[in-house]
């Protein structure tokens, strides 16, 4: 049956990595046999895809280097990790030695990351709770506009926005709107299922760093809060903790998987 | 504890390859594997347990690889010719002219988006499917770059530049 349809490009390809099937592999060497142009180029690529995997074997055939084991990589974190908890440490010594200082050395150490982490958590929870109940306007820009938007977004916030497709988990991109963040601006991405239940995506730009996930909850709507690659993110919905976590780690594989911006040149 | 060692230590051969296939630097390459198993440990909780961790592992191993480079921390291969005649070829001793002008200068006159996907297809044997998910970009884009990297390698082949380094940002 395949043996009917044209032979294409794709086939050449597939016969020069040798991953067609039987039939299909037929079809094609009925179609070399009258095409010595495509014949040449078919054994010129296979030359040349041998010549690379042969060149490149060496690497795959040298043991690997001891610093390379997981238990060395493994060590190697937890000392780096270790590091941070002496900083941390050292920081809290200074908590003691007393009043002024401490204090000030507090606001020095609080600032960082987990601080970030926990004012996004809890600016994404205000502003779920504010537009998700919304009627008539629960998005400035609608999906219809998703180009429009995430460019808009993006220029706003100077970071590079996606729109995560969560419609495996049954929920489709309504649209998004612009928000205050103290004196910066904030994204909120706004998702809704069949049934009219809304969940909220919420991303600014952050100091640059990675956090793990938190939960964070108000009332019914819970939250969970990341910091990655410059941005905070928060998705909030009025779901339990499991359900949300699973969406959360679908927002983040795509996030972390997204075509980078080279990549999308063709 | 040592299972996640057992199942990842298995890929390491095959990334050391692809990282010195992309940085033609054997401790830079090192690095960059170092830096992907860090990051799989770090995020081995978000994994797709029913996935395939092979391309899991080149998806975050690439992505570092070209944040790298937009960092211009690890730069792709600057070699100049003279030092690459010197790169000692397993080959080097096989009258072919083909081996004679090395592949790997062939493989450096193409973008590093051609290139990735000529390594993963046809030296990683990832699927097509695969790779247009490591790379993050649609099945029709991985065809279409891979037909475009053939293509230039041939036709340097055909016109016996094959001495000529081009550089293609």
């Amino acid at each position: 049956m395949t043996g009917d349809r044209p032979i294409g490009e794709d086939d050449l390809h597939a016969f020069v990595e040798g991953r067609l099937p039987p039939e299909r592999r037929e079809a094609v060497e009925t179609f070399l046999a009258d095409h010595p142009a495509a014949t040449a180029q078919v054994a010129a690529d296979r030359e040349r895809r041998e010549a690379l995997r042969a060149r490149l074997a060496f690497k795959a055939d040298e043991p690997i280097p001891a610093r390379l084991r997981i238990a060395h990589v493994r060590a190697e974190r937890r000392s780096v990790q270790g590091r941070r908890l002496a900083a941390v440490a050292a920081a809290l010594a200074w908590l003691v030695v007393g009043g002024a200082t401490g204090w000030t050395a507090h606001a020095w150490m609080a600032r960082p990351i987990a601080a970030n982490q926990n004012r996004v958590a809890q600016d994404a929870l205000s502003a779920h709770r504010v537009f998700v109940a919304e009627i008539a306007h629960p998005v400035e820009v609608g999906a219809a506009q998703q180009a429009h938007l995430l460019q808009w977004l993006s220029k706003r916030l100077g970071r590079s926005l996606q729109a995560p497709d969560l419609a495996a988990l049954g929920y489709h991109l309504m649209g998004g709107r612009l928000l205050p963040a103290g004196n910066e601006p904030a994204a909120q991405l706004m998702y809704e299922d069949d049934r009219g239940a809304r969940l909220t995506l919420y991303i600014r730009a952050s100091d640059s760093g990675e956090t793990s996930f938190r939960f964070a909850q108000s009332g019914e709507v819970s939250a969970f809060s990341w910091i990655d690659g410059g941005l905070g993110y928060a998705i909030s919905a009025a779901l339990d903790r499991e359900r949300l976590l699973r969406i959360a780690e679908a927002v983040y594989r795509q996030l972390d998987h997204a075509p980078s911006p080279e990549s999308k040149r063709l | 504890m040592d299972e996640i060692a057992a199942l990842l230590e298995p890929h390491i051969p095959a990334l050391r390859r692809y990282a010195w296939a992309l940085l033609r630097d054997g401790d830079a390459a090192d690095d960059l594997v170092q830096d992907c198993l860090e990051r799989a440990l770090a995020r081995w909780r978000l994994r797709r347990r029913d996935g395939n961790l092979r391309a899991w592992l080149f998806t975050i191993q690439r992505n570092l690889f070209l944040s790298g480079l937009r960092r211009g921390r690890r730069r792709g291969p600057d070699v100049d010719i003279d030092a690459l005649a010197a790169v000692p070829s397993a080959e080097a001793s096989q009258d072919s002219e083909l081996m004679r002008r090395d592949v790997l200068a062939e493989l450096d006159a193409l973008s590093e988006e051609q290139r990735s996907v000529l390594l993963l297809v046809a030296v990683e044997d990832f699927s097509y499917a695969e790779t247009a998910r490591i790379l993050g970009v649609p099945l029709g884009t991985v065809m279409s770059r891979l037909s475009r990297a053939r293509a230039a390698m041939r036709r340097r082949l055909d016109s016996g530049s094959g001495a000529v380094l081009r550089r293609v940002k």
